[in-house]
């Protein structure tokens, strides 16, 4: 079984801070963390490998150079493998750019290791750009089947039954290899790396595919000029100021007040 | 793909008795607007099984026109299914832009659909725009967890298409319904459909979670203090008829399931009223809940972050708050 599991580097956007003078976001000191929704995604692979143990899962990032820090963490924690997609031309990329990068990564990656994948795990999202649209158009530039918020999988004879996320509760949806997953914040944190895993993940080499890895890449399709959107302006969303403060001399007349005013206000 | 008309579509997502799901009506107030300014019609596209409920209630929220694909297949949502429709009607009409309610389904099918097209997706748009010189949509959306705004434009490919926030805008009075009906017969076979459901697990209680459609939501965090405090909010939600909702803290805690949360990594909601019980307001959790009408805020702590963004808000305790919260309403609704 190989699995393939998608990872960005993030900002770690709780650290995140306003500059109350020029209102811009100061990313100066942020830490850059392994997106908590792609560790998931990295746990759930390697719940199916703690069953299957001739599972090979291989970690796949796409990102300036420092980005190897992200997929160090990952070899840590529970990846064989690692490989960093990293190049000037791929600088820019809206989500359908970089789905369509990735999805020639995924190629170049199979040919390398000799082996097609038979799941492709994501994160439901960055936590940077939020967007959840790169893992479902990475699909179907391949042509496969996904399920999205999903919360963990298990190999059932030559498919997989994923737990996923749904107003209703959970849904067990079955699905064939090869197909793509990607998954969201599940009831249980995921594991943490042991010093044995970790020091053979700070020696571990990892393969850089630049911009002359795909020489069949269509260069009209990424970068910036590539990409169909784009950003026309940033700003910092205005502050709503508070409204009425209510702190009466016990609770129970605070809620008094409470009801009175929003009764007041028809908002019940 | 180049447009061939210059009207707007809006999807219209079904429940699976075949009526609307909120967030696609909604879209039709702004879709009114964006179309009168781009020179074309507003059309709503419902996909669905007995849907002729949905196809009613766009038809009387201001669409000049409903395309509906009716089919045994497209009762429960998947992917491949309403993928297959919804691009095979767009390559058929070229609309110009298309607006999607960014529900679980509609940030599903939205990239899907998007890629097979070839065109540009803006996620999770919490406002909407026309630039009056080109005609492109101004797409605006958070990003950096809410820290930051950003305006996209999709110049040179169409349809150009967007996921919207559900609650962000209002559904609009109900009309004559004079609406044009298009019945657009595509099949899709059992063996496309490539992901089946096997089992459905209810939540606890068999409650529906539907924090994105909810109009009034009532929240716990961290100074809930435990689960069984959580019985305190369902009480004020109970009497309200409102959804359960949580913040970060108190899932991490495992004190309430994840499908309750509302926040960053949880759900994106847009009420008419949210009640913050015991909830600080960290910058993840006002970005899931910044597009609601109004908001209350319960907490023992005067300067809590949630109080910045309040339009009501109450200094102390919440146990002793709500359960005279709830005896005034239950009094004055006898």
């Amino acid at each position: 079984m190989n699995i393939l599991v998608c990872v960005k580097q993030v900002p770690d956007t709780t650290e995140i801070k306003i500059d109350p003078v020029k209102n811009t976001l100061i990313r100066d000191g942020v830490p850059s963390i392994v997106n908590p929704f792609d560790g998931y995604a990295l746990e759930a692979a390697a719940r199916i490998k703690d069953k299957n143990p001739d599972t090979k899962i291989v970690v796949l990032s796409m990102g300036p150079p420092q980005a190897t820090a992200a997929l160090k963490e990952c070899l840590a924690i529970a990846a064989d493998k690692a490989y960093l997609v990293s190049g000037r031309t791929f600088g820019g990329s809206d989500t359908l750019a970089t789905s369509y990068i990735l999805y020639n990564a995924v190629k170049k990656v199979e040919e390398l290791e000799g082996a097609k994948f038979d799941a492709i795990f994501c994160g439901k999202q960055a936590i940077d750009g939020d967007t959840a649209q790169v893992g479902p158009e990475l699909a179907e530039h391949l042509g496969y089947p996904q399920v999205t918020y999903g919360l963990e999988a298990e190999v059932d004879g030559d498919m997989l039954k994923v737990k996923k996320e749904v107003e209703e509760g959970v849904e067990v949806v079955g699905v064939k290899f090869p197909c793509l997953i990607t998954y969201t914040k599940p009831a249980w944190d995921p594991r943490y790396p042991t010093i044995k895993r970790k020091m053979a993940a700070n020696k571990a080499e990892i393969p850089v595919l630049g911009d002359d890895a795909f020489p069949d890449i269509d260069t009209t399709r990424i970068g910036l000029k590539g990409s169909p959107t784009n950003v026309k302006k940033t700003f910092v969303p205005q502050k709503k100021t508070g409204g009425v403060k209510i702190k009466e001399e016990d609770n129970a007349a605070s809620a008094k007040k409470l009801f009175e005013l929003l009764t007041a206000a028809s908002i019940i | 793909m180049e447009a061939k008309t210059k009207d707007l579509w809006v999807f219209v997502e079904t429940n699976e008795d075949g009526t609307a799901k909120n967030v696609g009506i909604e879209l039709l107030t702004p879709g009114k607007m964006m179309a009168g300014k781009q020179g074309g019609a507003l059309v709503a596209v419902v996909i669905g099984s007995g849907a002729d409920e949905a196809v009613k209630a766009a038809s009387e929220h201001g669409a000049d026109k409903v395309i509906v694909v009716d089919g045994p297949e497209y009762k429960h949502y998947s992917t491949d299914a309403y993928a297959i429709a919804l691009c095979t009607l767009v390559e058929k009409y070229g609309p110009t832009s298309m607006l999607i309610g960014a529900t679980n389904n509609g940030r599903d099918l939205g990239p899907r659909v998007s890629c097979r097209l070839h065109t540009g997706l803006t996620a999770d748009c919490t406002a909407l725009d026309i630039d009056d010189e080109t005609g492109n949509v101004a797409w605006t959306r958070p990003a950096f967890g809410g820290n930051l705004m950003a305006t996209i434009i999709c110049p040179n490919h169409r349809p150009q298409i967007g996921t919207v926030r559900p609650g962000v805008f209002k559904k609009g009075d109900v009309t004559a319904a004079n609406a044009e009906i298009v019945k657009e017969d595509i099949h899709v076979a059992d063996d496309q459909i490539r992901t089946q459901v096997i089992e459905l697990i209810k939540e606890m209680g068999g409650e529906n979670v539907d924090l994105e459609g909810a109009e009034i939501i009532v929240s716990g965090g961290r100074g809930v203090g435990g689960p069984e405090g959580f019985d305190t909010i369902k009480a004020l939600a109970d009497t309200l008829g409102a959804t359960v909702g949580a913040s970060r803290a108190a899932v991490d805690a495992g004190w309430i399931a994840h499908a309750h949360q509302v926040g960053q990594t949880g759900k994106t909601v847009g009420p008419k009223l949210y009640i913050a019980c015991g909830i600080s307001g960290a910058i993840q959790h006002l970005a899931g809940m910044s597009g609601s009408d109004v908001v209350v805020a319960i907490n023992k702590d005067p300067d809590a972050p949630i109080f910045d963004v309040a339009d009501y808000g109450v200094v102390g305790n919440l146990f002793e708050v709500l359960p005279v919260l709830v005896d005034e309403i239950k009094k004055a609704r006898g």
